[in-house]
C-alpha cells in the first residue's frame, strides 16, 4: 500500500510571501500536505488562491520578490540520497539545480510559451538530459527519441529538428512532457497542464500523463481549476483558498462528501450536462440585476422585439482566406475557414455555437459582424421591420446595424482601454453614435453599471483596478449601452474562475430576460454553452456538422463528431469517469476519418444539412457534382 | 536554391531603391539656386578677371552644368551621353570636385576607408561594451550596480559627443600628452602602410570610437535591458530554470537571443546614423573621414562629390539592411520557416 510508505514529499506549515506594490502578500500560509510515490495529488483552486506559488516554491522558482518564510518542503528521493528539506536549501545551490529537471519536472499551462520558438524541440528536450547527465549528443538524442515515440510522436527522428511553432497545441505540450520526463523524474509538477487545450486534446494529454505515471511510478502534482479534470486524474485532492488549504483527502471522500462550504459552492458553481431545464447555477457571489434599472434601460430607445422572431439568419456563408505560400513562384495555398455554414438565431434567445480551436467559429462571429465579408451567402438582420442583407446596408441604416449588434470579448484583460476610466469606455459607444446630451450619457451610464451590479464609484476608476469578472461586467455594460438586439458573445467566461463565471452566466440570462436580448454564444465549453444555449451548433472545420435544440443535442448526438467532443469532456461526477482507451484513438476532427455518412472528402465530397429529426440537422456528406466543382475545394 | 533566388530578388529591390535614391539626391542637391561653378563666375565677374571666368565657363561646358537638370542627372549616373561619352557613376567615374579642384576619387578615395574603418570600430565597440552591461543590469534589476549603469547611460544620451571629444582633445594632452586629433601621427601621413602606422593609427581609433560610440552604447544598454526584462518574465525562462540549467547558460540561450532579434534589424540604419551622426567629432578631432567633406561639399554646392558621399551613405545603408535581413533569418527560424510557411 502506498500510504504505508513514507511520502515522497511532506510539506509542512509552508508559507510564503510577497512583496507587493501594496505590502507584504501572504501568498501561502501554513500549508501541508503528502504527496505519494505512483500517485496524483491534484490541487484545486482559483487563481490567486496559492496553489501554483506552492508548485513553484517546490522547485524554488519563486519570483524574486516572493521567499519562503516558513515551513519544510521534505523530498525523499526513492533513487537515495537521503531527505533534502528543499525549503532549507539556496534556491541558486548547486545541490537544488541537480534537482529541477532532473528528480523533479515541471510542465507548465502555455506549450508555446513554455519552449523557445528559437530552437528545435530536439534541443531543447536533449538538453534536459546533458545538463545532469554528462551524456554524449549522440546518445541523449537516442534517448529522446525513444522519449517521443513514447509521448506519441508518430515521427521522432524528424522531431530532433523541428521547432515548436510548426506544431500544434496538443504536440507541443507532448513536447513539454517528453522534455521533463527525460530524466525520469521522481516527482511531475503539471501546472494547469491542459487548459490552454481543446478538449479532445485535453483528454489525450490527461490519458498520457495517466500512462506514463503507471510506467515510471513517479508522483504527479496536478494543479488545476477545473473539477472534471480532477475527478478523472486525481487519487488524492487539496483545495485551496486563499493561500491556505479548506479540505484535503482521497478523492472519493471530498467529491462525494465535501464538507468545506466553500468546496461545496464550487461544485455549485459548474455547469454539467445533468442539469435541469431551469436550474440555475449558485455563484458564490450573485449579482441580483436591479428591477428598476432594467426597466429604465429597456425603456431607452429601441422596441423590444417580438420574441421567437427570427433576428439574424446566416445562409450559405462561405469564407476561403488565401494563403501566402512559400517559394517564389508556389501556388497560393486556399484554406476554407466557413463552408455553407446557415444558423438562425431568434429574438430573445441564445444560439450556442461549440467548436474547437481552429474550427471558425470566430471568422463567423466576424462575418456576422460585418468585419469581414464572405465569398457567398448571406447574412440577414431583422430589427422588426423586416430582414435586410447585411452587406447591403449603407449610410444610417449600417450605423443602426452597427448599434444592434454588439459584442462581448473573451478576454477582459486586453478588452478595456487601461488609459481610459469606466466612464469614458461606457460612454463612448454613445459619443459615437451621438445619443443624448452628456447629462443623459451620465445617467445612462449610471444605469449600465447597476444593471450589470457595478457600483457607481467605478466610474472614475480605471479597468486595473477591477478584478477580471468585474472587467467582463464592465465589458458587458458597454455592449448594452446602445440597446442592442443582438450580443456576439465570443467565449466570454474562458478566462475567468469558475465561481465568477458562474456570475457572468446568470447575469447574462438575467438580462437576456429583463431585455429581450438575442445572443450568439460562442464557446470551446460544453457544459456552458449547454447551460446557456436554446439551440446548440456544433462546428468543425468551418462546417457545421450538427445543430438542434439544447435538449436533443447533448442528449442524443448524432455525428461522431459531437459524441467525441462530449465524450472528452471531463465531468466533476465520479460516476462518468472519461474513456481514455476511446480517446487516445484521436482523429475525431478529420472530417475525412469519419465513418460513413458522414465522411467528408475533399473534391469528392461536401457535407449538406438534414434535417435528421424535427430540429435537429446533421451534416451528411453529399457527392460533389462534377459539373460545379467548387473552386476552394480543389483548391484545398 | 531558395536563398539565391531570394538575394537575386532582393537585389533588383535594391538597384531600384538606388536609383531612386540617386535621384531624389540629385535633386536635394540642386534645389537651391545656381551651382558651384556659377556662384564663382559671378564672384570673379565682380572682380573683372576676364581669364578666370572663361576658364570657369569652359569648366561648365566640360561638366555639363549648362544643360538642363535631368540630362545632368542622367549624365552623372552615366546613362547619357555626356561632353566625354558615357562617364558616371555607372561607370565609376564619380566626377570631379570643383571645390578641391580634383576628382571625387582623389578626395574621398583615402576618407572612405578610413570611415569605414572607424565606424566599424564603433558598431563593435558599441555592443562589445553595452550587452554585458546590459545582461548585468537586466538580471540585476533595481541592484546598486542597475542604478550605476542606469546614471551611466542616462549620461552617455545626454553628453553631447563633440563636447565630450574637445574634453578628451584637451585633458589627455595635458595629463598624458598625447594628441589624439587626427587619424595617425602626422609622421605617417605619406607613408606606405606599416606596423608602427598601424599601431598609431590603432591609438588613435581609441579616443574617437569611444566618443562617437558612448551615445549609441548607452542607447543600446537602455534597450537591450528593457528587452530582456520583458523575456525575463516569460515562460520558456522558467522553463529553461526549471530544466536545472545554471544561470548564465539559460541567460544567453534563451532570453538574450530573443533579445537579439531588435538589434540585428537595426544593423542597416547604424552605419549611415553613425557616419551623420560623427561629422562634428570628426571635425573637432580633425579626423579625415568623409563626414566634414560632405558638410563643405553640401555648403559649397560642390554637387558631384556630395553626391557621391550621400550615394555611398545609401549605398552602405542598403546593403546594410540586406545584411542585417539575412542575419535574422539565419537566427530566427520563425522568419525562416514563415517565408516557405506563408
Amino acid at each position: 500500500m502506498p500510504e504505508a510508505l513514507e511520502p515522497l514529499v511532506r510539506i509542512r506549515d509552508l508559507a510564503v510571501d510577497f512583496d507587493g506594490d501594496a505590502g507584504l502578500v501572504h501568498a501561502v500560509r501554513g500549508v501541508s500536505f503528502d504527496l505519494h510515490a505512483g500517485r496524483t495529488l491534484a490541487v484545486v483552486g482559483e487563481s490567486g488562491s496559492g496553489k501554483s506559488v506552492t508548485a513553484n516554491a517546490m522547485l524554488r522558482l519563486l519570483p524574486k520578490r516572493g521567499r519562503i518564510v516558513n515551513g519544510s518542503i521534505l523530498f525523499r528521493d526513492p533513487e537515495g540520497g537521503g531527505t533534502i528539506d528543499i525549503a532549507g536549501l539556496d534556491a541558486a545551490s548547486e545541490k537544488m539545480r541537480q534537482l529541477r529537471g532532473a528528480r523533479i519536472a515541471m510542465i507548465f499551462q502555455e506549450p508555446m510559451t513554455s519552449l523557445s520558438p528559437l530552437h528545435t524541440v530536439g534541443d531543447q528536450v536533449t538538453e534536459a538530459l546533458r545538463i545532469h547527465d554528462a551524456v554524449p549528443m549522440a546518445e541523449a538524442q537516442k534517448r529522446a527519441m525513444a522519449v517521443f515515440e513514447r509521448v506519441g510522436f508518430r515521427d521522432p527522428k524528424r522531431m530532433l529538428d523541428t521547432y515548436p511553432f510548426e506544431l500544434s497545441g496538443g504536440m507541443r505540450q507532448r513536447a513539454m512532457i517528453a522534455m521533463a520526463l527525460i530524466c525520469r523524474p521522481a516527482l511531475l509538477i503539471a501546472d494547469e497542464p491542459t487548459t490552454a487545450l481543446d478538449v479532445t486534446t485535453q483528454a489525450q494529454i490527461l490519458a498520457l500523463i495517466k500512462e506514463l505515471q503507471a510506467e515510471t511510478q513517479m508522483a504527479v502534482l496536478l494543479i488545476t481549476h477545473d473539477l472534471g479534470v480532477v475527478a478523472n486524474m486525481a487519487d488524492d485532492v487539496v483545495v485551496m483558498y486563499r493561500g491556505q488549504v479548506m479540505e484535503r483527502g482521497g478523492l472519493a471522500d471530498i467529491f462525494r462528501r465535501p464538507e468545506h462550504p466553500y468546496l461545496k459552492a464550487l461544485m455549485k458553481a459548474v455547469p454539467h450536462f445533468d442539469m435541469k431545464q431551469d436550474e440555475r447555477l449558485t455563484p458564490l457571489r450573485e449579482i441580483r440585476i436591479d428591477a428598476a434599472a432594467a426597466a429604465a434601460a429597456a425603456h431607452c430607445g429601441r422596441e423590444p422585439i417580438q420574441h421567437g422572431r427570427t433576428v439574424l439568419a446566416v445562409t450559405g456563408v462561405t469564407k476561403t482566406f488565401t494563403l501566402r505560400s512559400g517559394g517564389l513562384l508556389g501556388e497560393p495555398q486556399q484554406v476554407s475557414a466557413l463552408s455553407n455554414v446557415n444558423l438562425t438565431l431568434r429574438a430573445g434567445e441564445t444560439l450556442g455555437l461549440v467548436g474547437e480551436s481552429g474550427s471558425g467559429k470566430t471568422t463567423l462571429s466576424k462575418v456576422i459582424m460585418r468585419a469581414m465579408a464572405p465569398n457567398c451567402g448571406q447574412v440577414c438582420f431583422d430589427d422588426g421591420g423586416g430582414p435586410r442583407d447585411v452587406f447591403k446596408l449603407k449610410g444610417p441604416d449600417l450605423k443602426d446595424f452597427r448599434r444592434a449588434v454588439q459584442f462581448v470579448f473573451q478576454d477582459p484583460f486586453s478588452s478595456l482601454d487601461p488609459r481610459m476610466t469606466v466612464y469614458d469606455i461606457l460612454a463612448e459607444p454613445l459619443r459615437i453614435h451621438r445619443v443624448g446630451n452628456e447629462d443623459q450619457r451620465f445617467q445612462r451610464v449610471k444605469d449600465l453599471l447597476e444593471l450589470v451590479g457595478l457600483d457607481q464609484r467605478s466610474m472614475r476608476r480605471y479597468p486595473h483596478s477591477f478584478s477580471g469578472g468585474q472587467r467582463q461586467r464592465i465589458g458587458l455594460a458597454r455592449a448594452l449601452a446602445l440597446n442592442p438586439a443582438v450580443i456576439l458573445c465570443d467565449e466570454p467566461t474562458s478566462a475567468l474562475d469558475v465561481s465568477v463565471q458562474a456570475q457572468i452566466l446568470n447575469l447574462l440570462k438575467d438580462l437576456q430576460k429583463a431585455l429581450g436580448l438575442s445572443y450568439l454564444f460562442v464557446s470551446h465549453n460544453l457544459a456552458v454553452v449547454d447551460y446557456m444555449a436554446n439551440d446548440i451548433a456544433v462546428m468543425c472545420r468551418g462546417v457545421i456538422v450538427e445543430q438542434a435544440p439544447r435538449e436533443t443535442l447533448f442528449r442524443s448526438p448524432k455525428h461522431p463528431y459531437t459524441q467525441a467532443l462530449l465524450a472528452a469532456v471531463p465531468s466533476p461526477d465520479l460516476d462518468h469517469p472519461l474513456d481514455f482507451a476511446r480517446l487516445t484513438r484521436g482523429g475525431f476532427s478529420n472530417p475525412a476519418d469519419w465513418p460513413e455518412p458522414f465522411r467528408i472528402v475533399p473534391g469528392e465530397t461536401r457535407p449538406e444539412m438534414a434535417e435528421v429529426e424535427p430540429e435537429h440537422f446533421l451534416a451528411l456528406a453529399r457527392p460533389c457534382a462534377p459539373a460545379h466543382p467548387e473552386p476552394m475545394r480543389a483548391a484545398s | 536554391m531558395r536563398m539565391i533566388l531570394y538575394i537575386l530578388r532582393r537585389s533588383v529591390t535594391m538597384i531600384l531603391t538606388l536609383l531612386a535614391i540617386s535621384a531624389l539626391v540629385f535633386i536635394v542637391i540642386k534645389l537651391p539656386p545656381g551651382d558651384f561653378l556659377s556662384n564663382q563666375i559671378a564672384e570673379l565677374r565682380s572682380q573683372g578677371d576676364p581669364s578666370a571666368v572663361a576658364k570657369a565657363e569652359f569648366l561648365r561646358t566640360q561638366y555639363g552644368l549648362d544643360r538642363p537638370v535631368w540630362e545632368q542627372y542622367l549624365i552623372w549616373i552615366g546613362a547619357w551621353p555626356g561632353p566625354n561619352g558615357f562617364s558616371g557613376l555607372l561607370q565609376g567615374d564619380w566626377g570631379w570636385s570643383f571645390e578641391f579642384q580634383r576628382p571625387v576619387n582623389d578626395v574621398v578615395g583615402g576618407a572612405l576607408g578610413l570611415t569605414l574603418l572607424v565606424n566599424i570600430a564603433v558598431v563593435i565597440f558599441v555592443h562589445v561594451v553595452a550587452i554585458p552591461i546590459a545582461l548585468y543590469s537586466a538580471t540585476r534589476q533595481y541592484s546598486w550596480g542597475d542604478y550605476a549603469a542606469t546614471l551611466l547611460g542616462y549620461l552617455g544620451l545626454a553628453t553631447p559627443n563633440f563636447l565630450l571629444a574637445l574634453i578628451l582633445l584637451f585633458y589627455l594632452n595635458r595629463w598624458f600628452g598625447i594628441s589624439i586629433g587626427g587619424m595617425m601621427d602626422p609622421r605617417f601621413d605619406q607613408e606606405p602602410m606599416s606596423m608602427a602606422k598601424l599601431q598609431s593609427i590603432g591609438s588613435h581609433l581609441i579616443a574617437p570610437v569611444i566618443v562617437i560610440g558612448l551615445g549609441g552604447t548607452a542607447a543600446m544598454i537602455r534597450r537591450m535591458r528593457a528587452n530582456l526584462l520583458d523575456e525575463l518574465q516569460k515562460q520558456y525562462t522558467i522553463t529553461a530554470r526549471a530544466k536545472g540549467m545554471k544561470p548564465v547558460p539559460a541567460l544567453v540561450k534563451y532570453p538574450f537571443r530573443m533579445a537579439l532579434n531588435p538589434f540585428v534589424a537595426d544593423i542597416g540604419n547604424l552605419l549611415p546614423h553613425l557616419i551623420s551622426g560623427s561629422v562634428l567629432v570628426s571635425l573637432v578631432l580633425s579626423l579625415p573621414t568623409v563626414g566634414p567633406v560632405l558638410l563643405q561639399a553640401l555648403k559649397q554646392q560642390d554637387q558631384f562629390l556630395a553626391g557621391f558621399i550621400l550615394m555611398f551613405v545609401a549605398v552602405l545603408t542598403v546593403v546594410g539592411m540586406l545584411l542585417s535581413d539575412l542575419l535574422l533569418a539565419a537566427i530566427d527560424p520563425r522568419i525562416r520557416f514563415g517565408r516557405r510557411r506563408g
